[in-house]
């Protein structure tokens, strides 16, 4: 009854919602920028949506979600350009293509190899949609019931996946990802407003840290780094070829392979945490499993290009089950969503069990958008094909100064505040580090977006829990082991236990060298420095307050527990042990870490010395002449074009950029006061 | 729903645009106002984009575009941080020379608390800022049908053995007005704090995990008035409104709901005079009825005060603004010139006593220390 009778008018709804000419465009915004951001190798979902988050403040909510579900939706179609005819991963989504995929284009099949995958991402795509309908209509009888009981469980359910995330070092992903809880306690507690590793003399820390600075840190600012650091020639891209008929006809002839990936792809994507970096490898290694003639793959089998594309694109549906149901994200890219989501319209939505109840058609627009995305992708992707693989050969020391302009900019409107760029540059460093020796990164930004939600529902569980059991202990068992409740119990313990037994095969971001003893024991010892810290601090709040301090200092505890189990068993092991991971190691690097990282240290100085606008003008000169070795014509030209943007866009959106110590003495016109 | 919201937003906004362009010639034809043709006014909010004071400015700033001399573009502008004190601290340091006028201030009943419960974050001073309006609003209490039932007409004293629980967003913020009210009702209501807003409170409630709440004005409007319908909540009470003489009468919102003021007459236990009845009331006549305010900064002109003074009043005058404004705002006075004055000084002068007693009370109930 409830089917007919609610979901059906909403599912009207959600179409008559999407289906304006308006939010069709912003549609097409999204996806448009997501086949850019996709095309470059290394940037994927949480770049992009992280550059997308400035322009989410009050926004109409539709057209918000209609850009964003772009976005997420077409990168997993659109990194196969770089996979197939650069040999390199366009997103960590993409991995599996490559290996079939770069071979063809070799043999000078690449546009067999792009519509064979294109065809299959769209189905994938289409697939992951479908099942994301039917869940919600199942699920949403059920989540309606949640309590804070059932969502604190739901938390901790998020939280256990961030086992399967720790890669082949377990302790590893529990330290980040209690770090990750650290961070995300800095700050006023919410229950009795103690401050956590700050002080009123800071008041950027009393309010915490944002999770667009976090998610740019983590995430992007490493991925840029590296990137420019290596320098790739643009030589090494395959043409085109054709065959583009072939490619369809392939994926055809192999649709159950598809479908069955896209299965793989939709249930991987459930499962929090877990989402893109494993699925195609997954499906991979299905598609090979399935296979009576195994001897071509590696060497241009187009069903390994099948299966991790029909798998990759399906995972975004299945990823948004926990986002959209419970707020949980399920992959990095689904937390700075629902980060965004809150900064739509007027906050009005909040994805989680109150969006299912409140705004069910706008649920099911996101759907919609999803599937629609998926087909208008394709068809951008098959139609333009020729001018999007000619992206693929801009060299990246181009584009990567127009990247650091965007993110400073995006991360200074979470606060306007100059503080805004300094704790961007510091979580930059610490993904940085955390990326050369292979600590989870999805698994800290879990932590950090799941620190909140897991701290208040406990503290409000307990004290509910507390009041319950004075009336009666039958009523307080009754609210704290209700049936959802103990079956999430038995979910997590499962999923845990799997987790860390399957952990040790997976490479959710690829294969790590392991290198000398000294850096990573050095980076172990930071941390656990940071955590100690933060241990002592919590442990200082007074017992009035006691509810701001039980929180981090177990969760510290915990971590304090797993670095010097880390630290013991390093002691221990010697260096070819994948504990010793370090990708100074084994990636080349053309330029070295700290002369990067000065550019972008040299932009964040100079910008407090004589605000944004000047201080970008500098830089991008600078950067476009030296590093990137152009004229200094070109360079003017870069500047005054990356200026003149940055300007609009702030025109458009109101916005002013941050002011140094020159604006303190000078009064000047905007943009530059 | 939000299109049509936009769509009739959009209609009512052109409409004004249209009426007003015929009414704009003698509105301003006073000399000693400000021409701001040309110019952008920024009005800054301390808050985030998402919260009351942003619906509020957001309203209003179309308004008094079509209604300042020259018709300049009004821009909202977030400042938030440090619950509000981060932008009114920044406010405190803008010169009105600087801005000629160009930079407006919004407050909040939580900019107001901090600054009088001496929170050491604060460094900005009412008494240096010029007030061009205040908008007041309401609150309502509720309770679940059964325990509504409980009640001895407005006698709350059956009410004083049941165990409470209150989804609240920290004593020391507009809370502190219904935890006080119902501790001198003597009920026992223990705060579940760490909710992000007041609607995370309903949801608790609707959860059925919290059995009383309150709700300002609108969103009670918006939010609860479904419950009382679908008979799953039954409002208690209303904070009131205030009369012309300072005296707490019925919120002119809800006329048929008893106030704080008649239930705790009611009520054998709780006393509408004394040290807690007036700490109380000064914390109430703080947080609701001058709720949200527009300064212009320390120093501003006498024509630069006199030009949104003017402009606020035409915003008022408008045939449509009681049927734009009610949806919006709830109907609550919006005030200007000598009125306005009158509310920030009672919203803001709160004896001494009223201060000290509710930091005690603070600190003795929730240990909330504001050193």
């Amino acid at each position: 009854m409830d089917l007919l009778s609610v979901a059906l008018p909403a599912l009207n709804d959600a179409a008559a919602l999407i289906l304006q000419p308006t939010v069709l465009g912003y549609l097409v915004l999204g996806v448009v920028m997501g086949l850019c951001i996709g095309v470059f190798p290394g940037l994927g979902g949480i770049a992009g949506l992280s550059l997308l988050l400035p322009f989410m403040f009050g926004m109409e909510p539709v057209y918000g979600l209609a850009l964003m579900i772009g976005m997420v939706a077409v990168v997993p179609t659109s990194d196969t350009f770089a996979s197939v005819l650069m040999g390199i991963p366009g997103s960590s989504a993409s991995q599996a293509t490559v290996l079939d995929g770069f071979p063809m284009a070799k043999k000078g099949e690449a546009a067999r190899a792009l519509s064979a995958a294109f065809a299959s991402s769209l189905f994938g795509g289409l697939v992951g949609a479908a099942f994301l309908t039917v869940f919600i209509l199942v699920a949403r009888p059920i989540v309606l019931e949640f309590r804070t009981p059932e969502l604190l469980m739901i938390t901790i359910f998020g939280l256990s996946m961030v086992g399967i995330l720790a890669g082949r070092v377990a302790l590893k992903g529990i330290a980040a990802a209690g770090l990750g809880m650290m961070i995300g306690t800095t700050g006023e507690g919410d229950s009795a407003g103690e401050l956590r590793m700050a002080t009123y003399d800071m008041p950027y820390l009393v309010d915490g840290l944002k999770l667009v600075i976090v998610g740019l840190g983590i995430f992007a600012i490493p991925e840029i780094i590296a990137l420019l650091r290596q320098d790739r020639a643009i030589a090494d891209r395959k043409p085109l070829g054709g065959g583009w008929a072939t490619g369809v006809r392939d994926w055809f002839a192999n649709i159950w392979l598809s479908v069955r990936c896209s299965i793989i792809g939709v249930v991987v994507g459930v499962i929090p945490g877990l989402g893109g970096s494993v699925v195609d490898w997954i499906a991979y290694g299905h598609a090979v499993q399935t296979t009576p003639d195994k001897s071509r793959f590696g060497s241009g089998e187009v069903r390994g290009v099948i299966g991790p594309e029909s798998s990759n694109n399906a995972k975004e549906g299945g990823g948004l089950v926990p986002t959209l149901l419970f707020g949980i994200p399920g992959s990095g890219s689904m937390a700075i969503f629902i980060g965004a989501v809150a900064l739509l319209g007027s906050g009005s939505i909040e994805v989680g069990p109150s969006m299912l109840k409140n705004n069910l058609d706008i649920t099911y627009a996101i759907v919609w958008l999803l599937a629609l995305a998926n087909v208008v992708g394709t068809l951008l992707c098959i139609a333009a094909s020729g001018g999007i693989a000619r992206l693929t050969t801009v060299p990246f020391s181009l584009l990567a100064p127009f990247l650091f302009m965007i993110i400073a900019f995006a991360a200074f409107q979470s606060g306007q505040d100059i503080w805004d760029l300094v704790a961007l540059f510091a979580i930059g460093l610490l993904g940085i580090l955390m990326r050369r020796f292979d600590w989870s990164r999805p698994a800290f930004l879990i932590g950090f977006v799941l620190s909140n939600p897991a701290e208040t529902y406990a503290n409000q569980a307990v004290q509910i829990a507390q009041s319950r059991f004075r009336k009666g202990f039958a009523e307080g068992i009754d609210y704290v082991f209700s049936p959802i409740v103990l079956v999430l119990i038995v979910i997590t313990v499962v999923s845990a236990v799997v987790g860390l037994r399957q952990a040790k095969t997976i490479m959710a971001e690829g294969a790590v060298e392991s290198g000398r003893k000294r850096a990573p024991v050095a980076f172990l010892l930071l941390v656990l420095g940071y955590l100690l810290v933060a241990f002592v601090n919590a442990s200082l709040i007074p017992d009035y307050a006691s509810a701001d301090r039980v929180f981090p200092r177990f969760v510290s505890g915990v971590a304090i527990v797993a670095c010097l189990v880390l630290l013991v068993r390093m002691m221990r092991a010697d260096e070819t042990s994948p504990l010793f991971a370090d990708r100074e190691a084994g990636e080349t690097m053309r330029h070295g870490l700290w002369s990067t990282l000065a550019w972008f240290a040299g932009l964040l100085a100079l910008t407090a010395l004589v605000g944004f606008v000047l201080a970008l003008g500098v830089f991008l000169l600078a950067f476009i002449r030296f590093r990137a070795g152009r004229g200094w014509g070109f360079a003017a030209l870069y500047t005054a074009a990356g200026i003149a943007f940055i300007c609009a866009m702030a025109g458009l959106l109101n916005r002013d950029f941050p002011a140094g110590l020159l604006q303190d003495v000078v009064k000047l016109p905007w943009p530059l006061g | 729903m939000t299109f049509t919201a936009l769509a009739r937003r959009t209609a009512t906004a052109l409409l004004a645009t249209a009426a007003f362009a015929f009414a704009a010639p003698q509105a301003h034809a006073g000399g000693h106002t400000m021409d701001m043709s040309g110019k952008t006014v920024e009005w800054i909010i301390p808050f985030s984009e998402t919260g009351g004071s942003a619906k509020w400015a957001n309203f209003y700033a179309p308004l008094l575009s079509e209604a300042l001399p020259g018709q300049p573009t009004v821009v909202v502008k977030f400042m938030p941080g440090a619950g509000s004190t981060k932008g009114a601290n920044w406010f405190q340091g803008e010169k009105f020379e600087d801005s000629e006028g160009t930079v407006i201030f919004g407050s909040s009943g939580s900019t107001q608390f901090p600054y009088l419960l001496g929170d050491p974050r604060v460094r900005y001073e009412y008494d240096d800022w010029n007030v061009v309006l205040a908008s007041g609003t309401g609150g309502v209490a509720y309770l679940p049908p059964d325990l509504a039932a409980e009640m001895d007409g407005l006698d709350a004293t059956p009410l004083q053995d049941t165990d409470f629980i209150y989804g609240s967003q920290g004593a020391t913020r507009l809370d502190l007005v219904p935890l006080l009210a119902w501790e001198m009702l003597g009920l026992n209501v223990e705060p579940v704090f760490g909710i992000k807003g007041r609607g995370d409170g309903r949801l608790m409630f609707e959860r059925g995990e919290a059995n009383i709440d309150y709700q300002t004005s609108s969103s009670y409007l918006k939010g609860v008035t479904p419950l009382v319908e679908a008979g799953t909540a039954v409002p208690m009470m209303s904070w009131g409104a205030l009369d012309a003489d300072g005296d707490i009468v019925r919120d002119p919102t809800f006329p048929d709901m008893p106030t704080f003021k008649e239930v705790c007459d009611a009520t054998p236990g709780c006393e509408t005079s004394g040290e807690r009845w007036d700490a109380w009331k000064a914390f109430f006549v703080a947080g609701f009825p001058a709720q949200k305010m527009v300064f212009l900064p320390a120093g501003a002109s006498d024509a630069a005060i006199a030009t949104y003074t003017e402009a606020f009043e035409a915003v008022k005058a408008r045939d449509d603004f009681a049927e734009i404004s009610s949806g919006r705002l709830g109907k609550y006075p919006q005030m200007t010139g000598d009125e306005a004055a009158g509310a920030l000084s009672s919203a803001t002068s709160v004896p001494q006593e009223a201060k000290d007693f509710v930091t005690g009370w603070l600190m003795d109930r929730y240990g909330v220390s504001l050193k």
